[in-house]
């Protein structure tokens, strides 16, 4: 068969065959493993012995190095699926369903961990282990959708029907992304505003920051690697239920 | 660092992040021994894709 649609990445595309993806899986994660063991191992190591207590909140910033990457891989898994719903709705991309619903029940996680370190953060630093600004009302929005979608995908029993109803979901909430970003600048927020990801750059001290851009990378890989696991879980539930309906037609059949 | 104030906070926000991290973890590595067990169970059942050749296992 010619290929006739151009793609924006033949690489996307080698790996469009599951079993293709599967190969390429069993190779590749032993080595993302063993590189997000060794980047959470410098990254606490560099969190605890080498980051300075801040000047005012003591030692109680080292949360940060939690908080902050789970709250920005709660973003990156969103975002994730909705570029993954984008490549099922526009280019029919064999394993962009696959994609997205194996990312959402690591993204609630993330989103989770984001809400309740900062919960115990806020308490001894802000006096309140909860408060309904802007930042921390949408990122709570944030975990409800990933546990709406979780539920959606989960209420359609034809795989593809409900990947095409929580694609179109996903890009519709995805108006939340932005909001969570901008949330501390369009409103007064008890949350801090933004101190590394802005326009004149990180105002965190390079001690700090450093901490904070390997725990960063270190999270990114655990991300990637437990996303790739569970597209391997969901490539073989599917062939499993594709089997059981051979099974089943095949001894409906016999009986006639 | 154990004489900080707020000690219970910092110590309590990474061993939570730990065991949400290590259950994510655990839950996605059984769930893969149970969909391979099932494939499995089909194989030996001699229930097959049509792109599968005999004698050859699922990942």
């Amino acid at each position: 068969m010619s290929e006739t649609v151009s793609t924006p990445s033949s690489a996307i595309w080698a790996l469009a065959n599951p079993t293709k993806f599967l190969n390429f899986i069993a190779r590749l994660l032993p080595w993302l493993t063993g590189l997000t063991v060794i980047l959470f191992v410098v990254g606490i190591y560099l969190a605890f012995f080498h980051a300075p207590a801040d000047y005012q909140q003591g030692n109680t910033v080292r949360i940060m190095f939690i908080h902050v990457p789970a709250a920005w891989l709660a973003m990156f898994s969103y975002s994730m699926m909705a570029i993954s719903s984008v490549g099922l709705l526009v280019w029919k991309h064999p394993l962009a369903d696959v994609s997205a619903k194996s990312a959402a029940p690591i993204g609630a996680a993330f989103t989770f961990l984001a809400l309740l370190t900062g919960s115990i953060w806020g308490k001894p630093m802000w006096g309140t282990w909860w408060e309904w600004d802007a930042r921390l009302t949408s990122v709570l929005i944030l975990f409800i959708m990933f546990l709406g979608l979780i539920a959606l995908w989960r209420a359609i029993e034809d795989p593809i029907r409900a990947s095409k109803a929580s694609a179109i979901l996903v890009l519709v909430g995805f108006v939340n992304i932005p909001i969570i970003k901008f949330s501390v600048e369009w409103w007064n927020t008890l949350h801090q505003p933004a101190s590394v990801i802005r326009m004149d750059g990180p105002t965190i001290h390079s001690s700090i920051l450093i901490p904070l851009l390997v725990m960063a990378v270190a999270f990114t890989c655990l991300f990637v690697t437990l996303h790739l696991m569970a597209m391997r879980n969901e490539i073989l539930r599917r062939r499993i239920r594709t089997l059981r309906m051979m099974e089943a037609s095949s001894a409906s059949v016999r009986q006639e | 660092m154990l004489a900080d104030p707020h000690f219970g906070y910092i110590a309590a926000a990474y061993v939570i992040v730990a065991v949400v991290v290590s259950v994510l973890i655990v839950w996605i590595r059984i769930d893969y021994r149970i969909q391979r067990r099932l494939l499995h169970e089909l194989e030996e059942r001699g229930v097959r894709r049509r792109s599968q050749k005999r004698g050859e296992t699922q990942s």
